[in-house]
């Protein structure tokens, strides 16, 4: 049998909050954040970085959590799904989601709302093509994608509604 | 997930020059690792057989995109995101930028890096066709010096290529000699986004009144490595493309690429789209 | 009754756990002192064990290990037939067959002792397809290979024939499709001879799990305890296969002692559970010159894999709609199930009606070309009306107006003119467009007299604040089951939708609804949550302390008054079947289901010559009954437009030796944001007697008429003339060229 490495210490920023975890160098982010750090909204869906479900923010940028070795996020600032919402006040896409039926089974949820996040941070009014491709990292099946779009347009809507001087 | 993750040693060396210290003290022993997007992939079916990894994600040495009059170079730890926001590379080599969007997802884009993609050397790579038609040049370091090689070329085979076990890619270099050349870039693949290649073309060519001055035309996914299609260059220089030097041209390419029947595809598909795409290229060289 | 929330499109019950990452999936759970499960798997495909050597180097000692001889009760996964063990004891009948089982705290070690078992198997030829099978090459099941056969005769076939004028043949197949939920199946168990066993897990049907470990274990229902955990995605992929997973978490937790969780990757789930079973149509149509049906002979064989499990009701619906939505007097299906060394197909939404159907819609495409209708015309002439019989004799006593559903469909696709616009402007063209579409339907709730055997429950109790728990096994998996529920149960009772809350599904806590297939949950389930509520109501009429026209505050006093004097505030309701309702299961004939609905949908597609892939804009047009909730409604349409649209063309499985060779999702292709067209929905209401506020199922119909309303379009852009699916680039680029004789 393989000989062991030692685990590293990780310290990094979680939703705003510095983590300090102990991890093995290539340890999945996706398994730290999930075991280590209990924040199991992110999903695992195929550990191939092909589905979108272990999708996070790391310094800003969508990555897939599950092709992230833990040495990697060492330093880094991440946001995850648990820290879209600001306690019970849910963001625009998530209120978006809501009210679209972008969320039907929810597995994708997490990630989805996290790359429409990405999305509307990179393209405040993103045209119908932006949307696809912002979106193409992230697989549904039950939904047909159609009403995720329309949560995203809703959120970019109910977004450019709350800005000064829209009122 | 199919790892025993334990037995995994990433480490992470606090400069270039100790990177390269440990490459040479023991080769073979440690490979680069950057983006991490191709190598976890492999790691999780189970498929990883090298234990020992220096991270060089990190080493600013391998970072930035420096233009001259004469060139663009690129560090090996350019992402495909950086290179898709980059205003020159999207003026003057947008295959490459075309190349970057439609590798993998946005997610795959702000981590995989240029250099992990040339030395993890799949046939099926979307970048490489762009950077052969380029004439793009690698730069290669080691403890022992730096060493810059044209990129066509460095791949000899089927995952072979010419870099010493000791050594590590540090650069990528486009001469910035096409702002004249049409360009042509259509990666075919198994879906409109997140694919892994079927056929991948780029071409870029020199028209002048009509005739082809200079042309370069690259493939992916038709052959053990990422191809330059010279014996169809050569058919076309000095020619215009009528429909008899496209047919020509199309034969000429069938005899250079050897397309195979995959998991993904079949030979006489790759064989047929590919005929396509030179026709589609060389039709619109015409107009 | 009012219809506050009927009809209306409410935040759903479940939604805000959903956004914000806090729904529990079964590996967000975990226990105190839980093992990690795996399971270890045969490489071969058939053949018998000669040994199971563990390699070195792990240390034994600290694994659970579990084979068939660990089991308890009987090695077999009761569902229908019980030819399929849990766990293979001494042969080997298809690949990723589950042998061996381990378990141990450390995930990471698991893996590698998953490696260092061998399954060492003496090899006997194995078959891979329907032909093989008919042939009989090898037999593995019975004296022929046949699972399950049907004979369906209407009128008389073999007379019929000298009164076609046209007699059009065609064979059609459809391959393996992987439902790719994207939460992959997991279980946890806890098992001890004392207290029984109790699983948590990813699933559609608690009931099925509850029946399937009562044989496994030798111990009384009320010993098993399942519950539902928020379940990431079914479409029939969690129908039975999660009683096999379910069974190899508890025989871990029954020999370990203590907790274990068993997770598929994606690599496993994709090789080792069901698919949908591919499917060999071969019709033989007898039409009169001016477009009228006479005949119709119908083959239909899908392969069942290496065991029975639930290919006879598969094929049942396969059978009963390999005819489409037509009238013809003289019809004969001849269909079956049989056996090869794949691992067993299983459910998936449509449950052989999309094989079915594909088949029909493009032959039926190919008979309107030889007697020279269009092929609307040749359709219009034999639609399926009001006062005319299913090939299985049903009477159809509703106002079926498929014209009417076509003109909605070609007015909202503007088939017309496109149709007219491509024809001229193709010729040239790089890009080929093309329109198509199919007319078909799609029966709802289980057939014949399945409902009647299932003989579902659904309790009501409410508390004495006035909240009304609904109490049935129905899962929600994504298709909104909670708030459909607590809809009906709102408007039923005339309080306020909040008030509503439904139980989780948990065989220790709620009667067994049956299960979440068959598009039955919101109409048979729905209606009898309707029942139920209305009968609450009535138990608090009829006390006095409520009268009919009530407020939500008279309500909730009624409810604390009744408790509070008479004790527990119960309603229970149990499935009737609609009178008139008749079914043979001997002749199969009659009534097979309750009702159908009925749909057109228009596919519109842009072949590319230059790289041969397709699709562009979809139109879906259906008569449901009654829509419960728009925005769930069109989900559901939508969501299967969508899985059907891979089917037609993006998801291969590719096989090698029994076993899918690209089970990845990077080689297994399922459509992004990028490759969905938009899907326009448009819904018609025809209320349905007997279901809730009038509706019908409608959770598989959208999977059944994508493929041939596309793979009709690209006829109508190329001509090329494609009877199979996935129609994949590779698959268009061989038939274009093909045609074309020469160079594209």
């Amino acid at each position: 049998m393989s000989e062991s490495v030692s685990r590293i210490n990780i310290a990094c920023r979680v939703n705003g909050a510095p983590r300090r975890v102990q991890a093995y160098p290539m340890a999945r982010l996706l398994d730290v954040l999930r075991e280590e750090m209990h924040l199991t909204g992110t999903k695992e869906g195929c550990g191939e970085g092909e589905c979108g479900a272990c999708a996070v923010l790391m310094n800003g940028a969508i990555v897939n959590s599950c092709l992230v070795p833990a040495v990697e996020a060492d330093g880094m600032d991440i946001r995850t799904i648990e820290g879209i919402a600001r306690g019970e006040q849910l963001s625009a896409v998530q209120e978006a989601f809501l009210e679209c039926g972008g969320a039907q089974c929810g597995i994708c949820t997490p990630g989805m709302v996290i790359a429409s996040v990405a999305l509307l941070e990179r393209h405040p009014h993103p045209s119908d093509v932006e949307i696809r491709e912002g979106l193409a990292g992230n697989l549904c099946r039950c939904t047909g994608y159609q009403k995720i779009f329309a949560s995203v347009v809703r959120a970019c809507e109910a977004t450019s509604d709350k800005r000064p001087g829209k009122q | 997930m199919r790892a025993y993750i334990p037995a995994y040693d990433l480490r992470v060396p606090g400069s270039l020059s100790e990177t390269l210290a440990l490459l040479s003290r023991e080769p073979g022993v440690w490979q680069p690792f950057a983006g991490g997007t191709d190598l976890m992939v492999l790691l999780e079916a189970g498929k990883l057989s090298h234990k020992r990894y220096l991270s060089v994600a990190k080493l600013e040495d391998l970072r930035g995109i420096d233009v001259t009059t004469a060139d663009v170079t690129l560090g090996a730890l350019t992402t495909y995101s950086e290179i898709q926001n980059h205003r020159l590379l999207q003026k003057e080599f947008p295959l490459l930028c075309t190349a970057a969007r439609e590798t993998g997802s946005i997610a795959t884009q702000n981590r995989g890096t240029l250099g992990g993609n040339i030395v993890n050397a799949s046939p099926a790579a979307d970048s490489p066709p762009a950077l052969l038609v380029y004439d793009a040049e690698i730069e290669l370091i080691s403890a022992r010096g730096v060493r810059w090689l044209p990129y066509h070329g460095f791949h000899t085979g089927y995952k072979k290529m010419q870099i010493a076990p000791d050594e590590l890619l540090r650069a990528v270099r486009l001469p910035r000699r096409v702002k004249k050349w049409r360009q042509y870039y259509r990666k075919v693949g198994t879906r409109r986004a997140q694919a892994i290649s079927k056929v991948c073309f780029a071409g870029a060519a020199l028209v002048e009144k009509g005739t082809i001055r200079d042309v370069r035309i690259a493939l992916g996914s038709v052959a053990p490595i990422v191809l330059r299609a010279v014996k169809t260059e050569d058919a076309l220089f000095g020619k215009k493309a009528t429909p008899t030097i496209i047919a020509a041209a199309r034969e000429t390419l069938a005899q250079e690429i050897a397309p195979i029947d995959d998991i993904r595809s079949t030979a006489r598909y790759r064989l047929r789209v590919a005929q396509n795409l030179l026709e589609e290229f060389l039709s619109q060289l015409a107009k | 009754m009012e219809e506050k929330y009927f009809g209306h499109s409410v935040l759903r019950k479940e939604g805000r756990e959903k956004v914000t990452g806090r729904a529990r999936y079964v590996d967000d759970l975990a226990f105190p002192e839980m093992l990690h499960g795996v399971t270890v798997r045969s490489s071969v495909a058939h053949g018998r064990i000669r040994d199971i050597p563990f390699g070195e180097g792990i240390p034994w000692g600290e694994f659970t290990v579990v084979t068939a001889a660990d089991i308890p009760g009987k090695n077999e996964i009761a569902l229908i037939e019980h030819d399929q063990p849990c766990l293979a004891a001494e042969f080997i009948n298809h690949p990723e067959e589950a042998v061996v089982l381990l378990a141990h705290a450390d995930r990471y070690l698991l893996e590698e002792a998953r490696r260092a078992v061998q399954i060492d198997v003496e090899p006997l030829p194995a078959i891979f397809s329907i032909e093989e099978s008919i042939a009989k090459r090898v037999v593995l099941y019975g004296k022929d290979n046949v699972f399950k056969e049907y004979h369906l005769e209407k009128g008389d076939v073999d007379a019929a024939w000298a009164r076609a004028d046209v007699i059009v043949e065609g064979e059609y197949r459809t391959g393996a499709q992987e439902q790719l939920y994207i939460e992959n199946q997991g279980m946890i168990a806890t098992a001890n001879p004392a207290d029984g066993v109790t699983i948590w897990g990813s699933l559609q049907c608690p009931y099925y799990i509850h029946k399937a470990l009562i044989t496994l274990f030798g111990l009384p229902g009320e010993k098993i305890r399942v519950i539902q955990a928020e379940t990431g995605g079914g479409f029939g992929g969690k129908e039975e296969y999660p009683s096999m997973i379910a069974g190899h978490a508890a025989l871990l937790a029954w020999k370990s002692g203590k907790p274990v969780k068993i997770i598929y990757d994606r690599a496993e789930d994709m090789v080792a559970t069901t698919k949908r079973h591919p499917s060999r149509t071969r019709h033989r149509t007898g039409v009169t010159r001016d477009g009228k049906l006479v005949a119709m002979d119908i083959d239909f064989v899908i392969d069942g894999g290496a065991y029975a499990t639930l290919s006879s009701v598969v094929l049942s619906r396969g059978t009963i709609h390999a005819a489409g939505p037509y009238f013809c007097p003289n019809v004969r299906v001849h269909s079956r199930a049989v056996a090869t060394n794949a691992p067993p197909h299983g459910a998936f939404r449509g449950f052989g009606a999309p094989q079915a159907i594909f088949a029909a819609e493009r032959h039926i495409d190919q008979v309107a070309l030889a007697v020279n209708l269009t092929p609307e015309e040749f359709r219009r002439r034999n639609f399926l009306h009001k006062g005319q019989t299913t090939i299985t004799g049903q009477l159809i006593n509703e106002d079926v107006n498929f014209d009417g559903l076509l003109d909605r469909a070609f007015r909202e696709s503007d088939y017309h003119a496109k149709r007219e616009r491509f024809a001229r402007e193709n010729p040239g063209e790089a890009v080929k467009r093309g329109i198509g579409f199919a007319s078909f339907m799609h029966g709802a709730g289980f057939t014949g007299s399945g409902e009647v055997y299932l003989a579902s429950v659904v309790e009501l109790e409410a508390t004495r604040e006035g909240i009304v728990r609904v109490l049935a096994a129905s899962t929600e998996i994504g298709q909104g089951t909670n708030t459909v529920f607590s809809q009906i149960a709102a408007d039923a009772l005339g309080i306020s939708y909040d008030r509503i809350e439904i139980a989780r599904p948990d065989t220790g806590a709620v009667p067994n609804s049956g299960p979440t297939v068959a598009s039955r949950t919101s109409m048979v389930v729905g209606h009898l949550v309707e029942t139920a509520a209305l009968g609450m109501k009535r138990t608090l009429v009829d006390s006095g302390l409520l009268c009919d026209a009530c407020t939500e505050d008279e309500f909730v006093r009624a409810c604390k008054r009744y408790i509070d004097t008479r004790g527990p505030l119960r309603s229970r309701t149990q499935y009737e079947p609609p009178p008139g309702l008749f079914w043979d299961d001997k002749k199969y004939s009659g009534d097979a289901y309750g009702t159908y609905a009925w749909a057109v949908y228009v596919a519109e597609v842009a072949v590319d010559t230059v790289t041969f892939e397709a699709l562009t804009d979809f139109v879906a047009v259906q008569e449901i009954g009654k829509v419960i909730h728009p925005v769930l409604a069109a989900g559901q349409i939508e969501g299967g437009v969508a899985q059907a649209i891979g089917m037609s063309l993006y998801e291969n499985v590719v096989w090698r030796e029994g076993r899918m060779a690209n089970g990845q999702m990077t080689n297994y292709i399922m459509p992004t944001a990028a490759d969905i067209p938009p899907i326009r929905v448009f819904f018609e209401e025809q209320p349905y007697p007997f279901g809730p506020h009038g509706a019908k199922g409608i959770g598989e119909l959208p999977m059944d008429g994508p493929a041939p309303a596309i793979i009709n379009a690209i006829e109508n852009a190329t001509g090329i003339c494609v009877r199979e699916i996935p129609a994949t680039p590779e698959v268009l680029m061989e038939a274009l060229t093909a045609k074309a004789g020469a160079l594209v």
